[in-house]
């Protein structure tokens, strides 16, 4: 699709976005957490293209939301948490990228989930420093130097939400069609001619492992300001399997995918869990069993050929 | 000028001797054919100069530096091109968008802003797929294509890095009868353009009486003979023992 196309889509969908929360005001803490699940998993899609899974991105998210949970208290300043928490993420993301990225398939994905599972046992262990299970309660924040009442600074989130997942959604659609985007694609089925071409191939993975670090950051820094309270669950393995799920719902095929999984997958558990309180999870099983099956491009790959089905008829 | 000189190549794949003293100097600008059983270790030859392979004795030196021990993408980087005796594409990617990542390595692919599909490096691939005849199959993707045009694909990607010295393995192997000679003939042209020096091993001998300078004769891991092709494909013992047509035999059935 055409760019204008694209950023016209974005826009209707921040636009419904934006009607829906308003229309039913406790939609609003659901979207936000959606957009920032969906920033974490746009990086797992820049893997995927690489044909590599992590299962060990919760990481990131967990880590920038413990940097704002222990930050807030010295720097309340959503403007300048915000940087700080993703930067904290990407810098560690180099540090382990130099590291997974020599390794490909299982045993990237392996040593991912190994080394976010190491540092799920530092913040449950650390009771001293980390409040271990308990977790740490965020505090209150201002808002561009403004206190906002709860209401105000939920639609801030939202709106800060929206503009990072337009951002990086733009940013990441043209780094896949550069050169280095490329060659991510070329990882995945030639790596040896990419040497063979003069490219090292390891530092065209870590470039889009430090990136992927850094927007699982901003997901994890959204994350930390609208629930207000972070755990070590947030680093659990279920949690980065959870990226890796919604990145398969959605689809790899478009950065659209990853929003859109994100939002079907929060708000199926959030309906799914009001209705049918012991089934949720199975009906979940259930949907990604049928998106494997019958739409490997992921609920966008099934959004896109209904509506060019529709326009040849 | 000597551009390449490998002075007593050894490697041995268990108690297979694969280069068991070579020495051989390729001189610049020229056609240099490599001919041989199977076996006799000419891609050996092509991986060691290559950086896949590391020598386990002698001496590699390109240009007045030694080769060994750099890693494949340095020696791209010093002007060392190389195609693939099983082409090595990427397969999700079209045949004008390999050719146009192998233009973006060259020149620097470091910057996620700017589109691969850029005006310049479009242009300049599709140039170099106009050179080798595969305009017409620009936008198909690399998995869906026959043997000679991945050949043909592989062989541009080398070609699109303007490397000073290329080596190609078995260059016209899947490539259709038919089509041999004048693929062979516009590859000549484009390397002879660029003044790129070109080391191939070649089981085609009309290939190879048609467009090499030299013919190196490669037998279990030795250069048996070396010399400009009218000597070499009529050499007696190489007829018999490369081309397997013993010379007796053959004047017998035509007198």
């Amino acid at each position: 699709m055409n760019r204008n196309a694209d950023l016209a889509l974005a826009l209707l969908a921040a636009a419904l976005i934006l009607g829906l929360s308003w229309a039913v005001p406790w939609l609003r803490f659901v979207m936000t957490v959606a957009l920032a699940k969906g920033l974490a998993v746009l990086g797992i899609l820049l893997l995927l293209r690489a044909g590599q899974v992590s299962f060990g991105h919760a990481l990131y998210l967990a880590l920038a939301a413990y940097v704002v949970a222990f930050a807030a208290t010295r720097v309340p300043e959503v403007l300048v948490l915000l940087p700080l928490a993703a930067l904290s993420a990407a810098a560690i993301g180099l540090v382990v990228g130099l590291f997974v990225s020599r390794y490909r398939a299982i045993f990237f994905g392996m040593l991912n989930l190994a080394l976010s599972m190491v540092f799920y046992s530092i913040l449950d262990k650390f009771y001293e420093v980390t409040r271990g299970g308990d977790g740490v309660r965020v505090a209150t924040t201002k808002f561009a130097g403004a206190s906002l009442s709860p209401e105000q600074q939920s639609w801030a989130l939202l709106c800060l939400a929206l503009v990072l997942a337009i951002t990086f959604g733009a940013f990441v659609r043209r780094y896949l069609s550069s050169p280095l985007g490329s060659a991510l694609s070329a990882l995945k089925t030639r790596e040896a001619r990419l040497e063979f071409m003069g490219v090292p191939a390891r530092r065209v993975l870590l470039s889009a492992y430090v990136i992927s670090a850094f927007m699982a950051g901003c997901g994890g820094v959204l994350i930390a300001l609208s629930t207000r309270h972070v755990t070590p669950a947030l680093a659990y393995w279920t949690a980065s399997g959870e990226l890796v799920f919604i990145a398969v719902l959605g689809g790899a095929g478009s950065v659209f995918g990853p929003f859109l999984g994100a939002l079907a997958y929060e708000l199926t558990r959030t309906y799914a869990a009001a209705l049918v309180a012991d089934a949720w999870q199975m009906i979940l099983g259930a949907v990604l069993l049928i998106v494997i099956l019958f739409a490997p491009g992921g609920l966008w790959g099934v959004g896109r050929a209904l509506v060019l089905r529709g326009r040849q008829t | 000028m000597i551009l390449l000189s490998a002075k007593g190549l050894k490697l041995a794949f268990g108690g297979v001797k694969a280069a068991d003293g070579i020495d051989l100097d390729v001189r610049s600008g020229e056609f240099l054919a490599i001919i041989g059983p199977n076996g006799a270790g000419k891609t050996t030859f092509i991986n060691m100069v290559t950086g896949y392979l590391t020598p386990q004795g002698g001496e590699i030196q390109y240009d007045g530096q030694s080769l060994l021990g750099l890693a494949p993408r340095r020696l791209v980087r010093l002007g060392i091109a190389r195609s693939f005796q099983l082409p090595q594409l990427f397969l999700e990617h079209t045949v004008l968008e390999n050719v146009t990542l192998a233009i973006a390595a060259r020149e620097g692919l470091w910057s996620p802003s700017r589109p691969l599909m850029r005006a310049a490096w479009r242009g300049e691939a599709d140039d170099i797929l106009g050179q080798f005849g595969l305009s017409e199959i620009a936008d198909r993707r690399a998995d869906t294509l026959n043997e000679g045009a991945r050949k043909l694909t592989d062989i541009a990607m080398a070609v699109a890095l303007k490397p000073r010295l290329i080596l190609m393995d078995e260059p016209t192997s899947g490539v259709a009868a038919s089509e041999k000679i004048s693929i062979v003939e516009t590859l000549v042209r484009v390397l002879r353009t660029a003044g790129v020096t070109a080391v191939f091993v070649e089981h085609d001998m009309e290939v190879v009486s048609r467009f090499a300078d030299r013919v190196a004769v490669w037998n279990q891991g030795k250069i048996a003979t070396l010399g400009p092709p009218d000597d070499v494909l009529t050499d007696a013992n190489v007829l018999r023992d490369v081309i397997g047509i013993d010379p007796e035999v053959g004047s017998h059935a035509a007198a």
